[in-house]
């Protein structure tokens, strides 16, 4: 179907710009100051650079509530979130500074233990017991798969300690990194076996 | 939210002029802000949040009008504002004489790019005269913004 007026008007709007980056940014800053005030942004969100990729954060207004790597899909992680937690989610830096901060400092090596709230919502039953445990392990040291799912009381659960770490979704903070398979190697990881084995030798090099 | 900003922003620089679009966007995605969780899975989004801005936009000029003198006539030549964020300063001028509905629905089909049944349904009547006005409209433009320009 032809349009009478098509071409007019492609030569009409030729000159306007498809995005105005620096509209968009303003008015970006100015909705998500709104949002703020107004009580109505649930999620907000940022990237960090780091050594071991682009780490997506996000928080709630109880705490950190996802850390993502590079190799989960930021997109899809954010998908996610709008679905699980609150469709109401921007980019919004200023709100996870001290987390971003937390997480460079750490990976810096000049940061042993964080200082941030956390926001647990994203993990429920059996793999947030296994969570809460995680933080008990300490910088530098190590734990087998087998001695999680005994201290949580469970000691065939291995598997499920392996799966609670594999969805882990606040990696770094929560250090299923610090969790190991039984004959000493590094075993699976949700950023990588290699992001694995950087932060064990990281936290055994600064420990 | 980020994927409809910049269409948002084209469709209220269209309707209320470069200077005065910020508000209506900002109101536009406030809203939506607070309306989205529930707004039905599948809703089309783009054509949900144009019809937000048209709401907007149709506030703010009641607003303005209220602040200004009422006039019986537009004024029939095109003032030369500023041009911030590189939008066409003539090019809104052109569109600010347009009557409502032929702006609105240039706004809606051409820069938003949604279809006549869609824009039908924001402005109200029928898609043959949202068709109908988004031509005159484009005609129009054609006369005063390219022939204008032409100098």
């Amino acid at each position: 179907m032809t349009e009478p007026g098509t071409t007019d008007a492609a030569e009409l709007f030729a000159a306007l710009p498809e995005v105005d980056e620096d509209a968009q940014r303003r008015l970006h800053a100015r909705l998500v100051a709104a949002a703020d005030r107004a009580g109505i942004l649930d999620v907000a969100y940022r990237t960090v650079d780091t050594p071991l990729g682009t780490l997506l954060l996000a928080a709630t207004d109880e705490g950190l509530v996802r850390v993502a790597y590079d190799r989960e899909s930021h997109e899809r992680v954010l998908a996610q979130l709008a679905d699980r937690v609150s469709p109401r989610i921007l980019l919004a830096p200023a709100r996870l500074e001290e987390a971003a901060t937390q997480i460079e400092e750490y990976l810096a090596g000049r940061r042993t233990r964080f200082d941030l709230p956390l926001d647990f919502r994203l993990s429920h039953g059996f793999r947030r017991a296994v969570l809460s445990h995680l933080t008990e392990i300490g910088y530098g040291r190590t734990a087998s798969y087998a001695a999680v799912a005994a201290v949580t009381g469970h000691p065939r659960a291995v598997r499920a300690v392996g799966t609670a770490c594999a969805t882990n979704p606040l990696p770094l903070l929560v250090p299923c990194h610090r969790v190991i398979r039984s004959d000493g190697s590094a075993g699976a990881y949700v950023g990588g076996p290699e992001a694995k084995l950087a932060l064990l030798r990281l936290e055994s090099a600064a420990a | 939210m980020t994927r409809f900003g910049p269409t948002v922003l084209r469709v209220c620089r269209a309707l209320l002029g470069p200077a005065t679009a910020d508000d209506a966007w900002s109101e536009t995605f406030l809203s939506a802000m607070r309306a989205y969780p529930d707004l039905p899975d599948g809703s089309n989004v783009e054509a949900w949040l144009v019809t937000i801005a048209h709401r907007k936009a149709i506030d703010q000029l009641r607003a303005e009008s209220r602040r200004a003198i009422p006039t019986e006539h537009l004024p029939e030549r095109p003032s030369r504002d500023g041009v911030p964020g590189g939008w066409e300063g003539d090019l809104w001028a052109a569109l600010k004489v347009l009557p409502d509905k032929q702006r609105q629905t240039v706004a809606y089909h051409y820069l938003a790019g949604l279809p006549y049944a869609d824009v039908a349904q924001i402005v109200g009547g029928t898609p043959e005269a949202a068709r109908r006005a988004a031509a005159d409209g484009i005609a129009a433009l054609r006369r005063t913004y390219l022939e204008g320009a032409s100098r």
